[in-house]
C-alpha cells in the first residue's frame, strides 16, 4: 500500500475518527443505554470475607422491600447446565475452574457476588442489596504476594515451561553483572465506562445481550458454554466500548448472573456495577514480583539475563502474562534464562490489562538494563545499540521488519538526549533535580482472522460489516481508511456496521491485532470488488472494452468517487452506477474471510519512549516535563488515531509509573481505596507535552498494508522510562512501583 | 430506597429550628461531601435542610476585617479580588483543593464541617470509633499512609482534611455562630478538636449551631505568602503535608510570621512554636531548619505514615523558602 497517501495532505487530510462526533454528542450508545422496553435493574451483593463459606443467608427483607423482583443466591439459583459439568477445559489465559456465581457457598475473595437483587428501577435494587444479610463461616484467607512467595508454583496451563538459551547462570560470571528484585502492586483497568449489560430472552432458548465485551464471539461462546442455547440463537452486541484496556476480554460472572436473573424472573435485565465492583470483580494487572540478573563482558557486551517473574492469580483460576517473554528476543545475548510462577490469593482472577505481561517484564528489564549501564558507564542507548538483536535470537530467524534503531535516533533528537549526563544529580533547575530516561517496549505483531462483508451500491456508497468493535482506538476508522484508499473513495462515503454478532465474524479487540486482521480483511474484500468491477468492466458494450483489449483487469484501473477510469488514459471512464445498470445489478455484494499465513520471519512491533522530569528533592515531588514516545509499527493507517493511541498509552503508564496501587488491607482481606478519589490516576496537571514519532516503514510481511500492532507497544517501556529518568535525576533507582514522594524526598 | 426528607429554609430561625427540635435532621450546603456520605451510608439523615437560601454569600470589607459568608463557594472566595489582594494565602490554599468543578458547589461552611477521607471512617463494615464509637481504630495497625502524626489518640489517628482551613488557622480568622442560645464568636483555633477520647466530634458546634461566616482581621502577609501541598498527583488528590506560610518580611528580617499545617493532625495544625522562634530572625534555610525541628517535637509516625516526619518539615522549609523570595 501506498505510505504516502494517508499522509498526502493533497489528496486527503488524515482522517478523523469516524464515530467522533457520535461519541462526544452522546449519540453513540453503549451497553447500559439501550431502551429496552419493560426493563428490570439488578444489584449485586458482595461478600465482605475473602475466603470461607456462606452459612445462612437473611434476603426476606430485601424480598419485602418496595419494586423488588426477585434475590437470586446459590439457595434459588436457576442451574446453569454448564455449571454441572465440572471443570472447563483450560483455556487461555487461564487454567482451572471459573468462577461459577450463585453456585454454592463458597467465597474465594471480598466482594464475590453472594446475591443479585432485582427490582423494578435501580436505586430500589440497590437499597434492597443493603437489606441482604450473610453469616459467613471464616476461613484465613491469603491476599499478600510478598508474605506467600513460599507458594509460588509453575502454572499447569499456558507458560509452565521455563525458557532457557545457553547457560541459565551464565550472567554469573560475567565481567560486571547486576542482581536485582522490581515490584509493582495490583492496578486495575477502571475504564470510564461500567461494566454492565442488558440481556433480554427473546424466547425460551433464544437470547439478545448488550453488554461490555471486546469481543461479541468470545462473548457469545462463554454464553453458550453456560446456558448450551446453540450460537445461532444468541445475539451479542457492542458496539461501542467506553474503554476496557482489558477487562472486556472475557465473560465475568457478572454477565452470567444477569443472564441468570432475566431468566428466572421473565423479563429483560440492566445490571451495571457500581464503581467500588470495578475494583474487585473484573481483574486488574497481578501484582508482580521479578529478579532479574544480568551481565556483561567491560565493553557492554550482554552475557547472559535470568529473569524470573512471580504473580498472583486468584485462589480458583490460573491467569498467565508474557512478563517475561520480552527478555527472551529483546536483545542479542547468548545466556538467556526466564521463569514464570504464580501465587494463589483471594481475589478475583486478574486478566490482561493493556501492554500487559510485555509491560510489567518491560519495567525491570529496562530498568535493570538502565542499571548495568550505569554500571558499565556507558549511554544507555549506546549499550542497547551494542546489544541490538539483528535477528530474533529467541527463534533464530530474521524480523519481517524492525527499525527499532531509528525510533532511538528519532527520539534522542526530538527529547535532546545531547543534553542529558550521564552522572545522576548534575542537572539543576533551581531546586529541582533534572533527569533523561528511556526505554524500549514491543510486543508481537499479530493477525488473527476475519470476515468482512461488503455492498457497494450504484451510488458509490460502500457498506462494510464486521462482528469487531471498537473500544476507543479508533477501528472503524482504521477500516475507513483502509476501504477509502483501496476504493478511491471518501471516508463519508462509507459506513461501517460493526460489534454485533448478527455481522460477519471477526476478532477479539485484544493484543494490538485488529488493524492487522481486520484491516486486511477489508483490504481482501476490496480487492475482490475490483476484480468483480473488472469483470464487469471487461463485458461486452465495456467503454474499455476495445478490438485489442478483451478483457480489463483491477490492476489497470484507477479508482475514484464511485467510478472507474483505466490507468492508461484516465478520459475512459465509467460510473459505477452506469456499470452496475448496464449489468442489470442493483450493487455489488462480497463476503471474505481473510487471514494471515505461517512466515518464517518474526513479526514484533517496537517502541521506545523517552521521558524528561524534574524531582524536587526535600518533597520528593516528580513533574514530568517532555515524554517522546517513538513506534515502529509498519504502515500507519490512521495518523490521527494511532496518535491518540501513543498519548493514551503514555499517559496510562504515567500513572503505573507514579500513582496506581490498589491497596489491601491483609487483616481484612480486601482493597481500602477502591474509589477513584483515592485510587490515583493521573490528571491532565500530571501530563506534559507528549510527541508522538513514528517510524512509518511498510512490513512487508505482516499483512497487504504492511502494519503491525499499536496498542500495547504505547504502554510498553514507558515505565521504566520514568524510573530511569528519576534516578538520572536523583540517583535514587526505585524498584518498587509508584512512584510517590515518600519514596524521593531527603533531608 | 432510602426516602429522606427535604426541606428548603431562608430565615437562620428556621434552619436552627428545624435541626434543633429534630435530631434526623441535617444541613446541606453545596452537598459534596454530605451527599457522598450518604450514598456509603456514614451519615443517615432522615430529613436534609437546605440552607443555599440563607444571606450569607456575602464577601465584604468590615471596618479592619474581612467578612466571608459561610455559604460563599469555594470558588468565589478563591477568585475574589478582596481575598486575592489582602488574603492572598486564603486564595491559594482554596485553589489547591479539591478540583474546579466541587469548588464550584463547596461552600465555606461546609468545608470546614467536612469529614476525615479515612478509608475506615468510609467503609461501614470496617471498624471505627469516629463513625461508630466502640469499634476501634481500624488505621492505628492498618494502612495509615495519609494519617496523623500531631495529637493523635489510641482512638483515632485520623486527618483533618480541608487546605482552606489551614490557611485559616494561619490568618488568625475567627467563626461567627449563630444558634438556639444566640450568637457567639469562636477563634479558629478552637474550633475543630484533637480526638482524644470522643472522636466522633470533629469540633466544638453544638446541635443546632450554623456557621454564619468566618472573619479574617488585616494583617500584613500580602506579598511573602505561599500555600504548599505536598500529594501525589498534581490535582485533585488531598495533601500528605500541606503548609500556610506568611511571613511579614523587611529586608532579610522576619518581622512576624504565621505558619498552619496540614495532613498531619485531626484539626488544622497551628505552629505557634516555630512562628515565636523565627520571629525577628534572619530569613535563611538554615534557620526555617531549626523551626521545622521545633514543630516536629511531638510528632509520632504509626508506620505508613513514618514519611511524614521527614516530609513535614522539609514541607514547612520548603514553603518558607518559597514565601520569602523577593520579588
Ligand atoms: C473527590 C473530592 C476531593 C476533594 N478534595 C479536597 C481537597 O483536596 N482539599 C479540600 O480541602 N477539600 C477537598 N474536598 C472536600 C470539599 O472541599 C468539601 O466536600 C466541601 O468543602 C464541602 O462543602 P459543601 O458546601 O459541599 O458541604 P456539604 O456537603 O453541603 O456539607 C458538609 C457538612 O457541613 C455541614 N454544614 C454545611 N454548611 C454549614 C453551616 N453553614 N453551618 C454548620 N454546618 C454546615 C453540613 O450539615 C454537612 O454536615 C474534596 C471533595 C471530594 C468529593
Amino acid at each position: 500500500m501506498d505510505k504516502d497517501f494517508f499522509f498526502d495532505k493533497k489528496k486527503n487530510d488524515p482522517i478523523s475518527r469516524v464515530d467522533g462526533r457520535a461519541k462526544v454528542t452522546g449519540k453513540a450508545t453503549y451497553a447500559a443505554e439501550h431502551k429496552v422496553p419493560n426493563l428490570a435493574y439488578g444489584f449485586l451483593v458482595g461478600s465482605t470475607i475473602a475466603k470461607g463459606r456462606i452459612k445462612s443467608l437473611d434476603t426476606k427483607s430485601a424480598e419485602r422491600a418496595p419494586g423488588v423482583l426477585g434475590v437470586i443466591t446459590h439457595v434459588n439459583a436457576p442451574k446453569i447446565p454448564g455449571y454441572q459439568t465440572g471443570k472447563d477445559p483450560a483455556k487461555p489465559p487461564t487454567a482451572g475452574q471459573p468462577l461459577r456465581i450463585f453456585y454454592d457457598n463458597q467465597i474465594f475473595y471480598y466482594d464475590q457476588p453472594i446475591a443479585l437483587v432485582i427490582a423494578d428501577t435501580y436505586d430500589r435494587a440497590l437499597f434492597a442489596a443493603k437489606l441482604v444479610k450473610a453469616q459467613y463461616e471464616k476461613e484465613v484467607h491469603q491476599t499478600e504476594l510478598e508474605t506467600n512467595l513460599s507458594k509460588a508454583r509453575i502454572p499447569t496451563g499456558p507458560r509452565k515451561e521455563d525458557y532457557k538459551r545457553g547457560d541459565a547462570d551464565g550472567y554469573k560470571n560475567a565481567a560486571v553483572k547486576i542482581e536485582q528484585e522490581y515490584y509493582h502492586p495490583v492496578e486495575v483497568h477502571n475504564p470510564m465506562e461500567l461494566g454492565s449489560i442488558i440481556a433480554r430472552w427473546d424466547g425460551p432458548d433464544k437470547l439478545t445481550v448488550y453488554t461490555k465485551t471486546q469481543g461479541v464471539e468470545s462473548t457469545r461462546n462463554s454464553i453458550k458454554d453456560a446456558f448450551k442455547l446453540s450460537p445461532e440463537n444468541i445475539t451479542v452486541n457492542a458496539e461501542h466500548i467506553g474503554g476496557a484496556f482489558g477487562m472486556g476480554l472475557r465473560t465475568w460472572p457478572y454477565e452470567i448472573a444477569a443472564i441468570m436473573g432475566a431468566q428466572k424472573i421473565g423479563k429483560p435485565l440492566k445490571l451495571a456495577l457500581h464503581r467500588e465492583q470495578m475494583f474487585t470483580n473484573v481483574g486488574y494487572r497481578p501484582e508482580t514480583i521479578q529478579k532479574i540478573g544480568m551481565g556483561a563482558t567491560a565493553d557492554g557486551k550482554l552475557v547472559g539475563i535470568f529473569h524470573e517473574a512471580t504473580a498472583n492469580t486468584s485462589a480458583y483460576e490460573e491467569f498467565t502474562e508474557a512478563t517475561v517473554n520480552i527478555t527472551q528476543f529483546m536483545y542479542a545475548c547468548p545466556n538467556v534464562a526466564t521463569r514464570y510462577r504464580l501465587v494463589p490469593l483471594n481475589f478475583v482472577t486478574p486478566i490482561w490489562m493493556r501492554g500487559p505481561g510485555e509491560a510489567t517484564g518491560a519495567f525491570a528489564l529496562e530498568s535493570a538494563m538502565d542499571e548495568l549501564a550505569y554500571a558499565l558507564k556507558l549511554d544507555p542507548i549506546e549499550f542497547r545499540l551494542r546489544n541490538h538483536a539483528d535477528i530474533d535470537p529467541e527463534h533464530n530467524r530474521p524480523w519481517s521488519s524492525k527499525h527499532l534503531k531509528e525510533c532511538y535516533e528519532m527520539g534522542a533528537e526530538k527529547i535532546g538526549w545531547k543534553d542529558r549526563q550521564l552522572e545522576p544529580r548534575s542537572l539543576k533547575d533551581g531546586d529541582w533535580l533534572v533527569g533523561y530516561g528511556m526505554g524500549t517496549g514491543s510486543f508481537g505483531a499479530m493477525r488473527w482472522v476475519a470476515t468482512v462483508k461488503a455492498k457497494l451500491q450504484p451510488d458509490g456508497k460502500l457498506l462494510l460489516q464486521c462482528s469487531v468493535n471498537d473500544m476507543g482506538p479508533g477501528t472503524a476508522t482504521m477500516m475507513t481508511a483502509v476501504a477509502s484508499e483501496a476504493m478511491g473513495l471518501a471516508p463519508d462515503k462509507i459506513t461501517i456496521q460493526m460489534g454485533s454478532t448478527k455481522l460477519p465474524p471477526g476478532p477479539m479487540q485484544g493484543g494490538s491485532n485488529v488493524t492487522s486482521t481486520v484491516g486486511s480483511a477489508v483490504h481482501d474484500v476490496c480487492a475482490e470488488l475490483k476484480m468483480q468491477i473488472a469483470a464487469l468492466a471487461s463485458k461486452e458494450g465495456s467503454p474499455f472494452r476495445t478490438r485489442k483489449v478483451k478483457e480489463v483487469k483491477a490492476e489497470d484501473l484507477v479508482f475514484s468517487d464511485g467510478s472507474v477510469a483505466l490507468k492508461k488514459n484516465e478520459s475512459t471512464k465509467i460510473s459505477f452506477q452506469d456499470l452496475f445498470r448496464r449489468n442489470n445489478l442493483q450493487g455489488l455484494e462480497i463476503t471474505k474471510e481473510s487471514k494471515g499465513q505461517e512466515q518464517p520471519y518474526s513479526m514484533y512491533s517496537f517502541s521506545m519512549h523517552f521521558v524528561k522530569l524534574r524531582v524536587h528533592p526535600a518533597t520528593g515531588r516528580v513533574k514530568i516535563d517532555h515524554v517522546v514516545s517513538c513506534a515502529d509499527a509498519g504502515t500507519i493507517i490512521s495518523p490521527k488515531t494511532a496518535a491518540s493511541q501513543m498519548i493514551g498509552g503514555a499517559v496510562g503508564v504515567i500513572g503505573m509509573a507514579l500513582m496506581e496501587d490498589l491497596v489491601v488491607d491483609h487483616r481484612f482481606g480486601r482493597p481500602i481505596n477502591n474509589n477513584l478519589a483515592d485510587y490515583h490516576v493521573p490528571v491532565n496537571a500530571d501530563i506534559p507535552n507528549i510527541d508522538v514519532l513514528f517510524v512509518n516503514k511498510k512490513d512487508p510481511f505482516t499483512n497487504p498494508m504492511g502494519s503491525k500492532g499499536l496498542g500495547e507497544i504505547a504502554l510498553v517501556g514507558v515505565a521504566p522510562a520514568v524510573a530511569n529518568a528519576v534516578f538520572n535525576a536523583t540517583g535514587k533507582r526505585i524498584r518498587t512501583l509508584p512512584i510517590t514522594p515518600d519514596k524521593l524526598m531527603e533531608t | 430506597m432510602i426516602n429522606f426528607g427535604y426541606t428548603r429554609v431562608s430565615t437562620h430561625k428556621a434552619a436552627i429550628d428545624a435541626v434543633r427540635k429534630d435530631s434526623a435532621a441535617q444541613w446541606i450546603a453545596g452537598g459534596t461531601n454530605l451527599v457522598d456520605l450518604m450514598k456509603k451510608g456514614v451519615t443517615t439523615p432522615e430529613k436534609l435542610i437546605d440552607i443555599n437560601n440563607l444571606p450569607l454569600k456575602d464577601i465584604r470589607k468590615e471596618g479592619n476585617k474581612l467578612y466571608i459568608g459561610a455559604l460563599a463557594l469555594n470558588s468565589e472566595v478563591a477568585e475574589n479580588e478582596l481575598v486575592r489582594t489582602q488574603q492572598p494565602l486564603l486564595s491559594q490554599a482554596l485553589q489547591a483543593g479539591a478540583s474546579q468543578q466541587i469548588r464550584n458547589m463547596a461552600t465555606v461552611g461546609g468545608n470546614m464541617m467536612q469529614r476525615t477521607r479515612c478509608p475506615y471512617f468510609y467503609n461501614t463494615d470496617m471498624p471505627c470509633n469516629k463513625r461508630e464509637p466502640g469499634t476501634g481504630c481500624g488505621a492505628l495497625k492498618g494502612f495509615n499512609r495519609m494519617h496523623a502524626i500531631f495529637g493523635t489518640s489510641e482512638n483515632c489517628i485520623a486527618v483533618h482534611p480541608s487546605d482552606m482551613c489551614i490557611a485559616l488557622i494561619a490568618l488568625d480568622a475567627t467563626v461567627l455562630v449563630t444558634g438556639p442560645k444566640g450568637d457567639c464568636r469562636i477563634p479558629f483555633q478552637n474550633f475543630h478538636r484533637l480526638p482524644g477520647d470522643a472522636p466522633h466530634k470533629d469540633n466544638t458546634l453544638e446541635r443546632g449551631e450554623l456557621i454564619t461566616a468566618i472573619e479574617i482581621p488585616d494583617n500584613p502577609y500580602q506579598k511573602h505568602v505561599h500555600y504548599l501541598k505536598v500529594r501525589d498527583r498534581s490535582s485533585y488528590a488531598f495533601a500528605l503535608v500541606s503548609v500556610a506560610a506568611a511571613v511579614d518580611l523587611q529586608g532579610d528580617k522576619i518581622n512576624d510570621v504565621r505558619l498552619g499545617m496540614g495532613g498531619v493532625a485531626h484539626k488544622p495544625w497551628r505552629l505557634t512554636e516555630a512562628e515565636n522562634f523565627l520571629k525577628g530572625k534572619t530569613a535563611t534555610e538554615a534557620t526555617f531548619r531549626q523551626a521545622a525541628e521545633l514543630v516536629m517535637k511531638n510528632a509520632k509516625g504509626y508506620g505508613h505514615n513514618n514519611f511524614k516526619l521527614k516530609l513535614a518539615p522539609n514541607t514547612l522549609v520548603e514553603a518558607l523558602k518559597t514565601a520569602t523570595v523577593k520579588a
